[in-house]
């Protein structure tokens, strides 16, 4: 089988896997909902962390943006949205399947657009900084949001927000939102493929091996820095959209902006994975994302022991991730050459 | 249009205490080859430094086709066509070579969407062209980090070539280079200037090579210009005699 015939069954093979198992396992819907949203969480790291080189901490801060964007666009386009959070109001509130599948739609729209926007205007104020400095500094935002909108009474402050209810049967709702966040994996995916490919990728990649000398040579570092965030800004905004309609229920601390879970989970899957690799994010979130379940489970009450050492192993002794060790052991695999060919330019047709 | 290409007047740059450069005049002939030496911590690539817009300068202009560029950050001067290598020399590790090149085609006029656009294959031409000119073909698609220090040098070179620069700056392009390829290098260089047409502007400790290669030599020691002239006068000059070349 040639190259590209086993690229093709190989991608063909885990759309089947991604349309077939909800069908077969419905009870796990909801675990697979969160496993492709890891496995978006891991692509739009990597973007960063892995391809360009800046290890970003904030990036969930783009995840509780979309989160509250799209809740406040579903639910303010139909009623007041300080009364619809007041606690004390204790109003019902309906979406019927037309209000609902607009605000849904325009707020996705929404979500996107407004990370994208702020990734630009906060990329300004990070890009300055290198190193350890970028880490704090990004997790410094997230941080700090999130405590900034556990005072937003508008929002519902520190008690969160509940979402429109699906109109519908539960059952259905919940292969609605596992089919979008598919969609969302599948396409962040093929995005970055192509990203990867193009001049974009031969850019951040020079910018992670060396920032001053693509200075040096010319080339709009902050330009490719600032674009490269809000692509994951924007795959990350929609994801948290979903993730918020899923979950029905949203509060700042735990669920949009949680910087010491999911934050941190975005890091280790690409390391696990094998960072700056097309494939390592997608390994290292579905595996990750199955150890984590398998110890909860299995482990309770240890299952923090578990990761931590999951965290210290890779950290300290499995660096280069999944991806990076099979590359150092095939390089061949993927085209990357470890001696000089004898051909001369004047062979070449 | 003025002769000459780079003009720097009265420029003096400190680092704290230390006196890096002081009133330093030069000029850089359009076309020719210009050569900079004087021994160790005379200043000479903090002079490069400023030219190319590293830090800010304290005082003094530097013009660059007539424009003053003293104030320009490092990217827009490289999009001018100014463009310098490392004395450490820099590429791109985790990239292969044909990367490295790819990665280095001018900037001065990619539009936002440029950021997007394919890798071409006139440009892999290219690449592999100028990387047969530097005797690099046969490891193209090595990673640059695994090159030899040397090799890395000549990928450097390349690169630069590939960015189509006005005046190339060069750090000591033949440190670490073996001898047997010092002037294999020599020759490019001098083919760089004459076929391409890029001005040269040149740090160099070893004598032979600059004697060889420069139509005109300024000596700094001290931060400060000692003396200036064709490489004859140089080799010659009483004063850098004494300051940088010793007695024989």
């Amino acid at each position: 089988m040639n190259k590209s015939a086993a690229t093709f069954a190989l991608y063909a093979s885990i759309l089947a896997l991604g349309i077939i198992l909800p069908i077969y396992f419905p009870n796990y819907v909801g675990q697979m909902t969160v496993m492709w949203m890891m496995v978006v969480f891991a692509l739009t790291w990597d973007i960063l962390g892995g391809q360009m080189g800046y290890n970003s901490l904030g990036n969930i801060f783009f995840f509780g943006a979309g989160m509250y964007a799209s809740g406040m666009v579903q639910v303010g386009m139909f009623y007041d949205l300080a009364k619809y959070n007041d606690a004390a109001g204790g109003g019902i509130y309906n979406f019927s399947f037309a209000q609902y599948f607009t605000g849904l739609s325009v707020g996705f729209v929404v979500a996107a657009i407004v990370c994208v926007i702020f990734a630009v205007i906060l990329g300004r104020l990070v890009f300055g900084l290198r190193g350890p400095y970028f880490a704090i500094g990004t997790l410094a935002i997230a941080t700090v949001i999130g405590e900034l909108v556990s005072t937003w009474e508008l929002v519902g402050g520190g008690q969160g927000m509940s979402m429109p209810n699906y109109p519908g049967d539960l059952g259905e709702a919940k292969f609605v939102f596992y089919t979008m966040m598919f969609v969302l994996a599948i396409s962040t995916f093929m995005f970055v493929r192509w990203l990867y490919g193009s001049r974009f990728g031969l850019a951040i990649n020079a910018i992670r091996d060396d920032e001053q000398k693509a200075e040096g040579m010319g080339i709009h570092t902050l330009r490719y820095k600032t674009v490269a965030w809000a692509i994951a800004a924007f795959f990350l905004g929609i994801a948290g959209a979903i993730y918020g309609n899923f979950n029905n229920f949203f509060e700042p601390i735990d669920v949009a902006f949680p910087t010491t879970t999911f934050g941190i989970f975005m890091v280790l899957m690409v390391l696990l994975g094998g960072k700056g690799t097309l494939w390592g994010p997608v390994i290292g979130a579905i595996l990750f994302h199955v150890i984590k379940e398998v110890t909860w489970t299995y482990l309770l009450n240890l299952q923090w022991v578990a990761l931590g050492l999951l965290i210290v192993v890779t950290v300290v002794y499995f660096q280069e991730g999944i991806m990076g060790w099979i590359m150092r052991k095939k390089p061949e695999w993927f085209g990357i050459r470890v001696e000089g060919d004898k051909q001369r330019l004047g062979d070449m047709k | 249009m003025s002769e000459y290409i780079i003009e720097i007047d009265s420029l003096s740059k400190s680092y704290g205490g230390v006196i890096a450069n002081k009133d330093i005049s030069l000029k850089v002939k359009k076309g020719g080859i210009t050569g900079l030496i004087g021994p160790n911590g005379s200043g000479k690539t903090t002079l490069f430094n400023s030219i190319v817009g590293y830090h800010p300068v304290d005082s003094g202009s530097i013009l660059f086709s007539g424009q003053d560029i003293s104030k320009f950050r490092v990217q827009e001067i490289a999009r001018l066509g100014l463009l310098r290598t490392f004395q450490q020399t820099r590429i791109y590790a985790k990239m292969n070579c044909i990367e490295n090149m790819q990665v280095s085609i001018p900037h001065r006029k990619a539009g936002f969407w440029d950021m997007f656009s394919s890798r071409d294959e006139t440009t892999i031409e290219r690449a592999e062209r100028l990387l047969e000119f530097v005797g690099l073909y046969e490891k193209r698609w090595l990673r640059a980090g695994d090159l030899s220090f040397g090799q890395q040098k000549l990928l450097e070179f390349a690169m630069a070539l590939m960015n189509e620069p006005t005046v190339l700056m060069l750090d000591e392009p033949t440190a670490g280079i073996n001898p047997t390829l010092i002037n294999g290098l020599i020759d490019r260089l001098k083919r760089a200037n004459e076929e391409f047409g890029i001005t040269l502007f040149v740090i160099e400790h070893n004598m032979r090579v600059i004697m060889n290669l420069a139509d005109h030599i300024y000596c700094l020691a001290h931060g400060q210009m000692l003396a200036e002239g064709k490489p004859e006068e140089i080799q010659n000059d009483q004063r850098v005699i004494d300051a940088y070349l010793g007695a024989h």
